[in-house]
């Protein structure tokens, strides 16, 4: 059973290090469609059901697509990802990620120590979630709905169709 | 029975947000920087789910929901902007030069 996690999480992270590494942009989101579906095998053996159907719904589902519309919208030619070669060679990545990867050894060393006890697994359901979602935790609801609208609104501002002055 | 321990989790969870952050740096594309964020929110929902599930609370998983309607909104707006450099005239999606949108 620890083997399937093992599986699935190195799925996860071997997904997301080909995203970051792939020039042309619809490998990429193809990649991460592959890494969050992992991601969604992983909530699930977590426990969290219920996490792990929103993630493929609303992640590698609704967002995704949003991706690939405007990939396609975008219509990035030639010249693109030749630049993008150029940026990918060695030389241009190579100090950020060795300053990525200094963090990553910090934040794993700072992680190690933290002490195990019996964790006692059993699955949080959607009925769980609905009851702390909708009786402690209303008023977060309240504002994701701000924020929801507040995105709406500036996603409009942003794309509506102005006429070109000159 | 404990399939994933939390400090498995833990440790997945930084080495994702250790890859999308490595992503937000290295990639000057703004698709791809998006797409590195998107990483990151999903390590921190991890953290917060395989905390739900340590304690069993739900209260992880209502955090979840939120960080998923955060990353929604993040993306549309993200996108958003980028299709309106691009219907300007922006040849390219490099983020040193987005400096260029007035109002």
């Amino acid at each position: 059973m620890h083997a399937l996690a093992l599986l699935a999480a190195s799925v996860t992270v071997i997904g997301a290090i080909m995203v970051i590494t792939r020039k042309v942009a619809v490998h990429a989101v193809l990649y991460l469609v592959v890494t969050l579906l992992a991601l969604a095998a992983l909530l699930v053996m977590l426990g969290a059901s219920f996490a792990a159907m929103l993630e493929i719904i609303i992640y590698a589902g609704a967002i995704m697509v949003l991706f690939v519309f405007v990939i396609m919208m975008l219509n990035l030619g030639q010249p693109d990802s030749a630049r993008e070669k150029e940026w990918l060679r060695p030389r241009a990545w190579l100090g950020p990620g060795i300053l990525a990867a200094i963090v990553c050894a910090e934040l794993l060393y700072c992680v190690s120590p933290l002490s195990e006890s019996t964790p006692s697994l059993s699955p949080i359901t959607a009925h769980d979630v609905g009851l702390s979602l909708f009786g402690r935790y209303v008023l977060m609801v309240e504002l994701a709905s701000f924020l929801l609208l507040a995105g709406l609104i500036s996603v409009f501002h942003i794309g509506r169709n102005r006429v070109e002055d000159p | 029975m404990p399939v994933f321990s939390f400090n498995d989790t833990l440790l997945l969870a930084t080495i994702l947000l250790s890859v999308g952050l490595a992503g937000v740096l290295i990639r000057r594309n703004l698709l791809f920087m998006l797409m590195s964020l998107d990483i990151m929110l999903n390590a921190a929902a991890l953290v917060f789910v395989g905390a739900g599930a340590r304690w069993h609370d739900a209260a992880g998983q209502v955090m979840f929901l939120l960080i998923l309607a955060l990353a929604a909104v993040e993306t549309a707006v993200g996108l958003a902007i980028i299709l309106c450099l691009h219907a300007r005239g922006r040849p390219t999606l490099d983020a040193d030069t987005g400096n260029l949108l007035q109002g």
